[in-house]
């Protein structure tokens, strides 16, 4: 050990619960195998029991909102890839949503679809490798991701023909898309799309009727719808509870309003209804898909008008939200006429819907914190920006 | 001294094995790497791929990430440095037994990348700690990672156990401990660790060399 090493050296905390027994404060992260990058939780433990947890915050934070900020409208779209780096393709959407908002601009038909299908394939693989990190966590070290992992790389295959990058797919642009679908895409993605409810039925019969998966997670974690809403918790978190709120059914952007699909609800708000909830949702999406496929029209993807160089919107201010697969994504930008937005901030889903965390462990062993954290299914690039 | 191939070769036909002590010692440890489970952001999902298996890193005889870092001796540092994260990478690295090697994985951990400007960003973990093998790319594909793994395996069957160009582990006198910033008043302190990150070489002609920090 270093002389800086003892310098910054710190005993656990002792402090007394108030039966008077010793309480151990301990540092769950920001290095931890279970933490999903750089996270810290403060755990304060009576024995197993989890009486306080404090989450901290910042080890990613890469000033996203002030570097778009000092550069312009377009330039900061490599950067909303960045975010949520699992769904890059939602993150430029959300994104191009609030700068069309502001500029007033139409978006072609043909780039409203090719922005729902590349949407719910984001989607898709989203939930099935929030899936299998959960089911990781929990010890069944392999399997579920491995199947999780396959599938995600068929659906980035399609993302890395249509956008030349597997992850950072900088695809869609302030009125349309960047590019035309290569030839097949389409072909390709139905393909994939005809082949994914095996998959999902391949997880369900590894895990839905698990006894080890049951115990460990029903009755574990549970958050109460009011205080979901009143925290703000959205997306598969907040639908877990019981209530029904998506974004795609409630705002209607794009062209959500065309396509018959459900919304899954759970009852309980447990882990395990957070679980059933993404396989629901993967089902839906596959629908949406299907549809999507079928009526994709001919036409341009780009609108004429728009402006891509030189892009100065008129002083204003515009949110633009959507249903990200984590919950609702916004971007807030304030116009004064020049070519960077004045304020940019984004309204991330993990960040709000880790909140409640500790309301969700309190009371908990610490072998089901990380499953609880686990469940959030967080990306530490969104929390930190 | 390595053998030369061919003699090699005629001896084994004459069922002799002919070897030295460093190209043993080089080939077991090069085919049994330990990476740390270290992940930091956007590239660590793109790790996380190259273990699956359409990439399937097993067959580098580096399966298995270990979650501590006493059990590891490859630490592949995938994604953004803060500078609220970089103690502890700095830490992590300490921990870990010698022989041990880094792999800078992608822009931001080779130089900050995209968030350079950022005042939160670190410029490098370079500055820091001696990386072997960097990786460019946002993020880098899972075959850029096989190519560093493969580099580095390179690099390790390279290694003489004698001389001067001898491994740190090898060497009484090397600094295997390398001192931990801390958040000073505006920036991390040290704001480099001269012993990996040296002032550039003065100019010859008179002129400024043009590096800057």
């Amino acid at each position: 050990m270093t002389a800086t090493d003892l310098k910054s050296y710190r005993p656990p905390v002792i402090e007394l619960s108030e039966e008077g027994d010793e309480l151990l404060e301990v540092a769950m992260g920001p290095h931890h195998p279970s933490t999903h990058g750089v996270f810290r939780m403060d755990v304060a433990l009576d024995g197993e029991r989890v009486v306080r947890l404090k989450p901290v915050f910042g080890y990613l934070h890469r000033n996203h909102e002030k570097i778009a900020e000092t550069t312009s409208y377009l330039a900061s779209m490599p950067y909303t890839d960045r975010l949520d780096y699992f769904c890059s393709l939602t993150n430029n959407w959300a994104y191009a949503i609030a700068v069309e908002k502001l500029a007033g601009m139409e978006v072609p038909e043909r780039a409203q679809y090719i922005r729902v299908i590349t949407a719910e394939l984001t989607r898709i693989q989203n939930h099935a490798s929030a899936i299998g990190f959960l089911l990781q966590e929990m010890g069944a070290s392999g399997t579920p991701l491995m199947y999780a992992f396959r599938e995600r790389e068929k659906i980035l295959d399609l993302f890395e023909a249509l956008t030349g990058s597997r992850m950072m797919c900088n695809y869609m642009r302030f009125g349309g898309c960047r590019v035309e679908l290569p030839k097949g895409w389409l072909e390709q993605v139905s393909k994939i799309v005809d082949g994914l409810p095996e998959f999902i039925d391949e997880t369900e019969a590894l895990l839905t009727g698990n006894e080890i998966l049951m115990a460990r997670t029903q009755g574990v974690g549970i958050l109460k719808p009011d205080l979901a809403v009143n925290a703000g918790v959205t997306g598969p978190m907040l639908r877990a509870t019981g209530v029904n709120y998506d974004i795609r059914k409630v705002d209607h952007y794009g062209i959500y309003d065309r396509f018959k699909f459900r919304v899954p609800l759970g009852d309980h708000g447990d882990i395990y209804d957070r679980y059933m909830i993404r396989i629901l949702e993967m089902r839906e999406s596959i629908e949406i898909l299907k549809q999507a496929i079928k009526d994709i029209p001919a036409g341009p993807i780009m609108d004429p008008k728009s402006k891509i160089r030189g892009f100065r919107p008129k002083a204003g201010e515009a949110y633009g939200r959507i249903e990200a697969p984590k919950g609702e994504l916004g971007f807030y930008l304030i116009s004064d006429g020049s070519p960077n937005p004045y304020r940019y901030r984004v309204r991330p889903p993990s960040l709000i819907n880790l909140t409640v965390l500790e309301d969700m462990c309190l009371g908990r062993n610490v072998a089901d914190v990380v499953l609880i954290f686990g469940s959030v299914d967080i990306v530490l690039g969104e929390v930190d920006r | 001294m390595a053998v030369e191939p061919d003699l090699k070769i005629e001896l084994g036909k004459q069922g002799v094995f002919v070897t030295t002590i460093s190209e043993i010692y080089n080939w077991g440890r090069k085919n049994s790497v330990w990476p740390m489970q270290f992940g930091l952001a956007c590239c660590a999902i793109e790790m996380i791929a190259t273990t699956m298996a359409r990439y399937d890193l097993a067959r580098f005889g580096a399966e298995v990430f270990r979650p501590s870092p006493r059990q590891a001796d490859l630490m592949i540092i995938s994604g953004t440095i803060t500078k609220k994260m970089a103690p502890q990478v700095v830490r992590l690295y300490n921990q870990m037994a010698e022989p041990k090697y880094v792999i800078a994985m992608g822009a931001c951990a080779i130089s900050g990348g995209p968030f350079k400007q950022g005042y939160n960003v670190l410029k490098g973990i370079d500055r820091y700690i001696p990386v072997d093998v960097h990786i460019p790319g946002c993020p880098p594909r899972p075959e850029a990672l096989i190519h560093a793994f493969m580099t580095l395996q390179a690099r390790i069957d390279a290694q003489p156990l004698t001389g001067g160009d001898r491994p740190r582990h090898l060497d009484a006198d090397a600094q295997g401990l390398f001192p931990v910033p801390e958040q000073g008043a505006h920036d991390l302190e040290p704001p480099v660790n001269r012993l990996v990150w040296p002032l550039p070489a003065p100019s010859t002609s008179g002129k400024p060399t043009g590096s800057c920090e």
